[in-house]
């Protein structure tokens, strides 16, 4: 069980998070999906880091970042499935 | 796992139970921090709580000065008190204060007498008091008589997914214990708010959070520049992962777990007085200033979940470091108290990590050193309001 790349705390959780030190480039990884127990794949397009995010959809400016099952921030930039989820595209919506 | 029912704690004169028993040499202002230090220098076993206030606060301020400096000599993880301070009166107020606990406690000042002739006698009545403390015993007292104080630091993702739901996972089974619990961290809320708010015990007291949260949130708003770049989330929580103040924030409310609610809202540094259950305190969510705030409430023990690596001591309050970030665990190896990255590979569930942090935290309460305390981390820090006279 210990080939978990990313892990999605709910289901309908748009980003999952890396818990591997950097997820394999253009590869296919392995999300945990806490909530429901299941299993989904998505093809990594960039090195990501532990503890950061990967897109599990494509995201336009503007779009809503679903984590824990709550809004978490605004798209700032456009974002295609597999891609890094950080500062760079994404920001704040308190402050 | 069925929940221990006792522990190995002191119990002080006003029947509260400490899980260390130290003497302290507590400066009321930081001119007197010179004199303390050199107190607890010649008395081996003393501890000296230096900071940098308590000189020309007022209002508001100064209240919260005396309640942190004073709740800080009373807890009960604090066997015998020195205070040492420049004049005689704010001296002896917070000499008084800590005396109604019934805990044995002297003051010394400066003026008129020097630095040499004040630490020469402080030196003397805290040999005495270190020695009689030394014939206190641990004695068996039942669960209920902890108080257990949480906030996280250096967050990051593997927070939010694993050490702080392990955090919730106790505290959700401690519940029916009766055991005071404490959460914090006001700012680190926001985003979160209204769920925090659905978690109160009643509407009233969800209000009253709302209250709380809205002004510092106001607070925030008036002061900020362009945003709190770097601050909230701070160049660690985005190093880590967290990209927004509502993603960290709603790692953070892990910490409370699934189902228990809290009971009242306590203004920084307030001693709960409502029974045991789960308190929310209005504090900072930097590290150090929130678990002294804590520490002064009462609290005895403290679980300080982190992801990059945050090193917080308290001088009275032990601190309990646990993290699920794999890096973390194995490259500062000696701040970890208990490692819970196993939940990210799915070799551990969270009730196996909650088990394993109700047991952590007896070990301690019963008077196992924390990595914190073996490494002489100490940070003190105030909350001060805003400037003095």
């Amino acid at each position: 069980m210990s080939n978990t790349d990313f892990i999605v705390h709910d289901k309908e959780d748009n980003v999952g998070v890396v818990v591997v030190e950097n997820t394999p480039e253009n590869q296919e990884c392995t999300g945990w999906i806490m909530e429901d127990d299941s299993t989904i794949k998505i093809k990594a397009n960039v090195k990501i880091p532990l503890g950061h995010k990967i897109a599990l959809k494509d995201f336009k400016t503007g779009d809503t970042i679903i984590k824990y099952g709550y809004d978490i921030g605004k798209v700032v930039a456009d974002i295609k499935k597999g891609d890094h989820v950080h500062v760079h595209n994404v920001k704040t919506k308190k402050w | 796992m069925a929940l221990p029912k006792t522990f190995q704690g002191y119990r002080r004169e006003n029947k509260r139970v400490g899980i260390r028993n130290h003497v302290i040499i507590l400066p009321v202002d930081d001119i007197s921090n010179a004199c303390a230090e050199a107190v607890a220098n010649n008395i081996k076993g003393t501890v000296a709580i230096p900071h940098s206030y308590g000189r020309l606060q007022f209002g508001a301020d100064l209240e919260l000065f005396f309640r942190t400096i004073i709740g800080t000599g009373k807890n009960p993880n604090v066997a015998a008190v020195i205070v040492i301070g420049i004049e005689p009166k704010w001296t002896q107020k917070v000499v008084d204060a800590i005396a109604v606990t019934g805990k044995p406690v002297e003051g010394f000042y400066i003026e008129r007498h020097g630095d040499i002739e004040t630490i020469m006698r402080a030196s003397r009545k805290a040999k005495e008091f270190l020695q009689w403390a030394s014939e206190k015993t641990r004695q068996e007292c039942p669960i209920s008589d902890l108080w257990i104080s949480t906030k996280c630091g250096e967050s990051d993702t593997t927070s939010g997914l694993a050490s702080c739901p392990t955090v919730g996972n106790m505290f959700d089974k401690l519940d029916s214990s009766n055991v005071h619990m404490c959460f914090g961290e006001t700012s680190e809320i926001t985003g979160a708010e209204t769920v925090c708010e659905a978690r109160a015990k009643s509407p009233e007291i969800g209000k009253k959070f709302m209250k709380t949260w809205n002004e510092y949130n106001d607070f925030i708003l008036e002061n900020k520049t362009n945003d709190l770049s770097e601050s909230q989330p701070t160049a660690g929580n985005i190093a880590g992962g967290l990209t927004t103040i509502e993603e960290k924030a709603f790692g953070n409310m892990q910490k409370i777990g699934k189902t228990i609610k809290y009971i009242d809202v306590l203004e920084p540094a307030e001693e709960p007085s409502k029974g045991g259950g789960l308190y929310f305190m209005d504090t900072s969510s930097a590290a150090a200033e929130c678990v002294t705030l804590q520490a002064a409430a009462g609290f005895v023990v403290h679980l300080f979940p982190t992801g990059q690596g945050n090193i917080i001591g308290n001088p009275i309050e032990p601190v309990i470091k646990l993290t699920a970030n794999p890096l973390t665990a194995r490259t500062m190896s000696e701040h970890i108290d208990l490692d819970v990255s196993a939940i990210l590979r799915r070799e551990m569930n969270m009730d196996q990590a909650g088990d394993a942090l109700i047991n952590e935290t007896m070990r301690v309460a019963n008077g196992r050193i924390t990595c914190a305390e073996a490494l002489g981390h100490k940070e003190f820090v105030i909350t001060k309001l805003y400037r003095s006279a």
